[in-house]
């Protein structure tokens, strides 16, 4: 006694999952012996009783016993069915049916064979036998025992399939009635006889309240509820089977004897049956009034699904056609259509058609059918899209198709694509079907537009990079430290647009006496002017170092570059070579601003006139016709200042440009000052004119004072 | 901005300029030069009057069909820049390569 206590209370753990050590399948061998074990015994001590009862002999084991091994025997089979079935990962409610169908089928057959056994023997003495008898019950017993525990089980989990908290509760209530019921097996309490009819009447009803969730029925396709009608009324025929063995053989044996296991007294056994018919019953019937409803419910579903998998298909896809793609597959489906197409137009009026089960010089007759008959209105948004089309369809040879719907696709409120679905019969489409279709083209407008938006995201990224990266270069293109010398003082000041321009200036001592400074202002912006940028300091340090004359200088910089700028592109250009010796200054201007040049000795600023042409602008030998040399010889404090358009382009707000005058302002008062001081009132200035620190092209200056 | 128009006016076509030529608007301009060569005409009048800007991206559109003038035999003359405009032209050396007049009579007979 005290050992089943304790067994009770660790199959108490198992039934609260606590006891994790051991594992499952541990457990269901450990149950499956100890139901086998529970079964043997029951049978001794069963038979025993049975035995001494009709032959008058003291019973050698109690009468209490029996009940106690058959409580042992129902919490194994319990324990074990709840390892095989309940935690099993399996949702499918079909393959749930299946198991209670298989062990109804083996009960039934293990029982079959006993009954022809009995009918083999026929009326001899084995078969009046009622030791025989009770013995083949005790079998049966065993075996009902086991179908109604797996039954229950998976009941359970068809129940609690959703469920909500109180319907947990309710569960659980039912659950523990039914195991006190099992431990009030065990005391015989003649005195509480009408407690035990009271008893098994609540555990009834529970078990028909609790037979009322059927929510996953709703959750069978049309193939599965028939499956599962079939299933339920085999396992409904197997209680009925095994209900009417039980019985004949309990009224066979209580005409001898009282003293064996009478199922019938047992409260357990008769609220589980009642339950299990219950239930039985009542999914029969539900499934058997939804069938004729679950094509809608599948078709929801299934809506459901496709307007998921277009919303998805943003995310996921890798163009727009597998956009259209989705839709005419989703559309197909929901709406069981039986052809479609979409046409995408393209603007040059020829369309991209994707079609299913349908030809494109079926759908051009179709279409001419329409224009033909004048059909107006059809692709109109909000115009009843079910409406005349089969009509018009009627009258064209050559198709089958009677009804037809269409929609337009808009993207960004301009019509992008047309879907067509098509069906044999006639009037083959409701307003429920133009309704979701016409979700789904809106969704399908709405990823074709987010998929734009995404790769327009992408682009602009990318562009912003390649400028990113053309800035870079270009920076890193201007020279860290200009050639100084004891005659002549350099500055140079060069602040970038964000649109990458294209200005260049740098200086290279040819040798000891000579320095050639260059100044260029390439034409466009971006990553073409950065390239052309490097070009030309590639010809700058190549052809400056020779030490050749200004006009030679541009001259050979032109043919250069003549083969590698691209048409309408140019470079102007100031190139100077300073003869510290000579004290002269050899220069030459291609298209590049004037030179605004400060002579000390007379005290007058001017701008050099000399005529000059942009390089890569004449791309053949005549270039030198238009270039001048010019020299002059320099004095202590003359100044040189170059600059690029960029800053006599400027302008303020008003739309003002800065021009030539306001820097000659400026930079002439400033005669008397070092470079880096005409450069800082210079820039200064600039910026005060535009009123902004943002630059639409380059301000760059150069400026030379001689010492 | 710029609008481009081209009208036949007697023995020349008659190009005219208005607004501003950036970056941007220079492929309006471009494209109306090309189809201007392309229509077989020898002879263009081009009115600069109402030429506010021209920007470098500008000039290289005139620049980049000096070739194409010469190879085709095509005369073009240019009229009636303001001051900046020509400057623009002027600096960068254009003024060599294209003829350059004030006003409309002088580009005719320059023709």
């Amino acid at each position: 006694m005290v050992s089943l206590f304790s067994f009770c209370k660790h199959i108490i753990y198992y039934l609260h999952g606590d006891l994790k050590m051991i594992s499952r399948k541990a457990i269901i061998r450990l149950s499956t012996l100890l139901a086998i074990l529970s079964w043997v015994s029951l049978v001794f001590t069963d038979l025993s009783i049975v035995f001494s009862s009709t032959s008058n002999v003291a019973p050698s084991v109690g009468a209490n016993i029996p009940p106690v091994l058959l409580s042992l025997f129902i919490i194994s089979i319990f324990v074990y069915y709840k390892y095989r079935i309940e935690k099993a990962e399996s949702i499918n409610f079909v393959d749930l049916l299946w198991k209670v169908f298989v062990s109804g089928l083996v009960a039934t057959i293990v029982s079959l064979l006993f009954r022809l056994l009995l009918n083999l023997l026929g009326n001899t003495k084995l078969a009046e036998n009622v030791i025989f008898l009770d013995f083949i019950y005790l079998i049966n017993l065993g075996l009902v025992i086991g179908f109604l525990v797996s039954t229950f089980i998976v009941w359970k989990r068809l129940i609690l399939y959703q469920k909500s908290k109180f319907l947990m509760a309710t569960w659980k209530i039912f659950e523990y009635g039914l195991f006190l019921s099992l431990l009030y097996n065990l005391i015989d309490l003649p005195a509480f006889s009408w407690f035990e009819d009271v008893y098994k009447g609540i555990l009834v009803l529970i078990g028909v309240v609790l037979s009322a969730n059927m929510k996953w029925v709703a959750f069978l396709n049309f193939k599965q509820k028939w499956k599962g009608i079939l299933l339920i009324a085999l396992a409904m025929f197997y209680l009925g089977y095994f209900t009417f063995t039980l019985t004949g053989f309990a009224v066979d044996i209580s005409e001898v004897t009282t003293s064996f296991q009478d199922f019938r007294d047992s409260v357990f056994l008769i609220a589980i049956m009642s339950f299990i018919f219950v239930y039985s019953l009542f999914s029969l019937l539900v499934i058997l009034f939804n069938l004729p409803t679950s094509s809608v419910f599948e078709q929801k579903l299934e809506e459901v699904v496709n307007f998921q998998r277009l919303s998805q298909s943003i995310q996921t896809e890798q163009s727009e056609d597998r956009v259209y793609d989705i839709l005419l597959e989703s559309s197909i489906s929901t709406v069981l259509a039986d052809a479609a197409w979409i046409e995408e137009i393209a603007e040059d009026g020829k369309s991209i058609f994707h079609t299913h089960n349908i030809k494109e010089d079926e759908i051009k007759r179709i279409k001419a059918h329409f224009v033909a008959n004048d059909v107006k209105g059809i692709l109109d948004k909000g115009s009843d899209r079910t409406k005349n089309l089969g009509k018009h369809l009627a009258t064209l040879k050559g198709t089958h198709f009677r009804s037809m719907m269409a929609f337009p696709i808009y993207v960004k409120g301009k019509q992008e694509a047309t879907l067509a679905l098509l069906k044999d019969v006639s009037d083959g489409f409701n307003k429920e079907n133009a309704k979701i279709i016409d979700t789904f083209t809106n969704q399908a407008g709405i990823s074709v537009e987010n998929f734009r938006l995404l790769s327009e995201a992408l682009q602009n990224e990318r562009y912003k990079e390649e400028l990113k990266i053309a800035k870079n270069v270009q920076s890193s293109l201007l020279p860290k430290e200009l050639d100084q010398n004891k005659d002549f003082n350099l500055v140079a000041f060069s602040e970038a647009a964000d649109e990458v321009g294209g200005d260049y200036y740098d200086t290279l001592k040819i040798d000891e006496h000579q320095t050639a400074i260059i100044i260029s202002d390439v034409s466009g912006k971006g990553t073409s002017a950065a390239f052309h940028m490097s070009q030309m300091k590639g010809v700058f340090h190549s052809l400056a170092q020779v030490g050749m004359d200004p006009k030679t200088f541009l001259t050979m910089a032109n043919n250069a570059l003549s083969k590698c700028l691209d048409k309408a592109s140019f470079i102007t250009t100031s190139y100077f070579v300073i003869n510290t010796k000579k004290k002269v200054v050899d220069f030459a201007r291609a298209g590049h601003c004037p030179t605004l040049y400060y002579d000390s000795k007379l005290k007058e600023w001017q701008f050099f006139q000399n005529k000059g042409l942009g390089l890569g602008i004449l791309r053949n030998s005549g270039f030198e016709n238009y270039i001048q040399l010019n020299s002059f010889t320099y004095n202590p404090d003359d100044i040189i200042v170059l600059y690029t358009d960029g800053i006599t382009e400027a302008k303020n707000s008003k739309g003002d440009e800065y021009g030539y005058d306001r820097m000659l302002d400026v930079v002439s008062k400033m005669a008397d000052k070092e470079a880096l001081g005409i450069q800082d009132a210079l820039i200064n200035d600039l910026y005060k004119f535009t009123g902004t620190p943002v630059i639409d092209d380059d301000y760059t200056t150069l400026i030379i004072k001689f010492k | 901005m710029v609008d481009v128009k081209r009208i036949q006016e007697g023995k020349y076509d008659l190009i005219t300029i208005v607004g501003e030529v950036d970056a941007s608007s220079s492929i309006e301009l471009d494209n109306a030069i090309a189809e201007a060569i392309k229509s077989g005409n020898k002879a263009f009048l081009v009115d600069c009057t109402s030429l506010e800007y021209i920007s470098s991206a500008g000039l290289g559109v005139f620049m980049s069909y000096i070739e194409d003038f010469k190879k085709n035999d095509i005369h073009i003359v240019l009229f009636g820049m303001n001051e900046k405009v020509r400057n623009v032209f002027e600096i960068l050396g254009l003024d060599q390569l294209l003829t350059i007049r004030g006003e409309k009579e002088e580009a005719k007979s320059a023709l």
